[in-house]
């Protein structure tokens, strides 16, 4: 007997100590066929105009209403709110087929993967019967209000603020939210205001559900990069906001706030299925050309893409593991991050190189490159931009002193 | 779907790491640059004893009857440590290859580390008997890996054989990689917290923290592709080959960036010999470009996606 004999069982090691277990169930193949049969039959086609314009937003909230009927608008929410309490990896599942099938983007995605965890966690129950089955349906549509113009990466210098109302009963909010993507098409914003001025910069925020309807909200959409209205400015000069639509206890906007970002840096808001079909079509595009298969510099290139988006699927595999065993997504979530951004720049770089004088063209079948290069260049500005996750990753991964 | 270790797992590779950090520590790696064998005397014996080398062999040969999944996080733990024994020539190359236990197991596709005190030796030539070949020394940049060419008449591998070896071989150098990485990115997070210029630790410095939280970010898209390709190597499957160079990709990234970002953030103290940094660095550097070099692992990539 070994020293190594002391952890192992007595009997035979080798069917005592299983291998680790890389397959889907039944089941949850079952699921992805599923999903495969009712996206195929379903998926608009042509492609739906950029939903970031106001005539595509409305053509993709048609959309989200056939997902919403068929239970796929949010398969890992409760029934209840128009879910099918599909697990994270059937979630995982769905996402993969979802982008490997081309379907729509989602213009409701600040809303499910940003807004409602937070609501789950820490929403009451007049709130999560309120605003989870519209904003599932796309009823409502919600966009995230925290970027100010003097408030981006240090998301702690928030301005705009809110004051108790005379009557007791809410809040009057005013300032101004930038950048907030498109703000000018929805309905609703969620968002962070100071209601202490007293207090240090992370303390006396509180976290508001706005309807942009109400009384006071001037919605002023601004053009982005790519030439799309997705962006918004949002002008707030006294609006009311009742009490019952402050999310978790006032003065405590920061930390309901941090749930959201976890979520949003993780898997959550780019699941490793956008890389994968992203991936695929870039090799798609390469064999259309058999100089571009055949050189060698170019088929490193694509390799060591595929394979970067292989990597994401099993580090999401291996986190997922640990999720479903009960562990909280950490500060790893911001590697996940760079990773994925970078990544998603990397695959459209190398697309433009593929179609080399071709991709400056804005029309032709292979104008989505340039489009979603465009849009992958945002990756590493958005959600927390990449310096300030380096940041993160070194101090509370590494250890490393703040400056 | 259950991609994690179980606690049977993660003791083995606490108990592997447990005995390296008293067994082989940088003094010792430090020692075989320049003693007669070019190892660690007494390690190998312990590791035999603790059923590392045989692991893969079954109980009736001497060995634990375990599969390349428990295999490769000690051979992780064997990076970590820069352990200058022929453990993946030997644990992951040789034992299942040969179905015994009893032998030590030298390999390399051109020279060969620890040639000198193996019984059987492979290169890609074939086959090598220890009495029947002549060995000519080869310094290698990394003074703890005694390399030799063996010249001498090989005995044919059967194909199969082979490159079932070759992927496991691979494979657990990728977990030496990451092991490496791992303890490169740990030494010089030690270093920059304590080390202070302009009144300050060089580590609250954003220079310094994203070249390390680089490395860390490629170290943590390494490891879940080499687990993978273990795990893929355990279960026999037909394109084992095809995610051990992925694995073999990430891992040279990650070991050959935090070598990289763990010199510069050390500054000139990182380069000098005194100093136990080089030890690492000079294991990564000779690592990844043995066992099939980017070139030949991205084209066998390539070959089974395009």
């Amino acid at each position: 007997m070994t020293i190594w004999g002391q952890f192992l069982p007595s009997s035979a090691a080798a069917t005592i100590l299983p291998l680790m277990d890389l397959s889907f169930t039944t089941e949850q193949e079952q699921f992805r066929s599923d999903c495969r049969d009712w996206l195929a039959a379903h998926v608009p086609r042509p492609a739906l105009p950029s939903g970031d314009t106001r005539a595509g937003f409305a053509a993709h909230l048609r959309w989200e209403r056939t997902l919403f009927d068929a239970r796929y608008a949010v398969v890992s929410w409760p029934r209840e709110y128009g879910g099918r309490e599909a697990s994270l990896w059937e979630w995982l599942i769905f996402e993969e087929e979802y982008y490997t099938a081309g379907a729509p983007q989602r213009v409701t995605q600040n809303g499910i993967f940003l807004l409602a965890p937070t609501i789950f966690e820490f929403g009451t129950q007049d709130q999560k019967d309120r605003v989870l089955p519209k904003m599932a349906s796309g009823e409502h549509t919600w966009c995230q209000g925290w970027s100010e113009p003097n408030a981006g990466s240090d998301l702690a210098g928030i301005q705009s603020r809110g004051v108790r109302d005379e009557a007791g009963t809410g809040w009057r909010l005013s300032g101004q939210k930038t950048w907030t993507t498109r703000g000018a098409f929805c309905t609703h914003l969620f968002g962070l205001f100071r209601t202490d001025p007293d207090a240090e910069r992370h303390r006396g925020l509180t976290y508001f559900l706005v309807d942009l309807q109400s009384p006071g909200v001037t919605v002023r959409g601004v053009d982005r990069l790519d030439g799309d209205e997705g962006f918004a400015e949002v002008f707030l000069d006294d609006v009311f906001v009742p009490d019952a639509d402050v999310l978790g206890e006032p003065n405590q906007g920061w930390s309901v706030a941090m749930a959201t970002t976890g979520s949003e840096r993780g898997l959550t808001l780019r699941s490793p299925g956008r890389f994968l079909a992203t991936a695929q079509r870039l090799l798609d595009l390469a064999r259309r050309s058999q100089n571009d298969v055949e050189s060698p510099g170019t088929r490193d290139r694509l390799a060591a893409a595929w394979i970067d988006a292989q990597a994401y699927r099993w580090q999401t595999f291996w986190t997922v593991t640990r999720i479903a065993d009960g562990a909280r997504p950490g500060p790893e979530s911001s590697m996940v991050k760079v990773f994925w951004s970078e990544l998603d720049v990397r695959l459209h770089e190398l697309a433009l190189d593929l179609l080399g004088p071709h991709a400056e063209l804005l029309d032709g079948d292979d104008a989505g490159w340039m489009k979603g290069y465009e849009f992958a260049l945002a990756g590493p500005i958005y959600a927390g931009t990449n310096e300030i996750q380096r940041n993160v990753i070194a101090e509370r991964v590494l250890g490393l002193p703040r400056a | 779907m259950k991609f994690s270790f179980d606690d049977e797992q993660l003791a083995l590779r606490d108990a592997t790491r447990d005995l390296l950090t008293r067994a082989c520590t940088p003094a010792q790696v430090r020692a075989a640059w320049t003693n007669e064998t070019g190892r660690v005397p007494g390690l190998w014996d312990h590791l035999v004893d603790m059923g590392v080398v045989g692991m893969l062999a079954p109980e009736a040969a001497g060995g634990l009857g375990l599969t390349f999944v428990d295999l490769v996080l000690v051979l992780e733990e064997t990076g970590r440590h820069a352990v200058p024994e022929p453990v993946v020539e030997t644990a992951a190359w040789g034992v299942p290859l040969l179905g015994r236990t009893d032998l030590t197991v030298a390999a390399g596709e051109h020279w060969v580390p620890w040639a000198d005190s193996a019984d059987v030796i492979f290169t890609a030539a074939g086959r090598f008997e220890h009495a029947d070949v002549v060995l000519v020394p080869r310094p290698s940049v990394d003074g703890a890996r005694r390399l030799f060419e063996v010249h001498g008449t090989p005995a044919a591998v059967d194909v199969a054989d082979g490159r079932a070896a070759y992927n496991r071989g691979v494979c657990g150098i990728a977990a030496q990689q990451c092991g490496l990485a791992d303890r490169m990115l740990e030494m010089t997070a030690d270093y920059v917290r304590e080390r202070r210029q302009f009144g300050v630790a060089v580590g609250s410095f954003q220079a310094v923290k994203h070249h390390l939280a680089n490395a860390r970010i490629a170290l943590e898209f390494a490891r879940p592709l080499v687990y993978r390709a273990a795990a893929s190597i355990a279960a026999g499957e037909a394109d084992a080959g095809v995610n051990v160079s992925m694995a073999k990709l990430k891992a040279d990234a990650a070991s050959s960036q935090s070598a990289r970002a763990a010199l510069q953030c050390h500054g000139a103290i990182g380069y000098t010999t005194e100093y136990d940094l080089h030890l690492y660095l000079k294991r990564s550097w000779a690592l990844g470009r043995s066992w099939g070099d980017r070139t030949f692992h991205l084209g066998r990539v390539a070959r089974a996606i395009l």
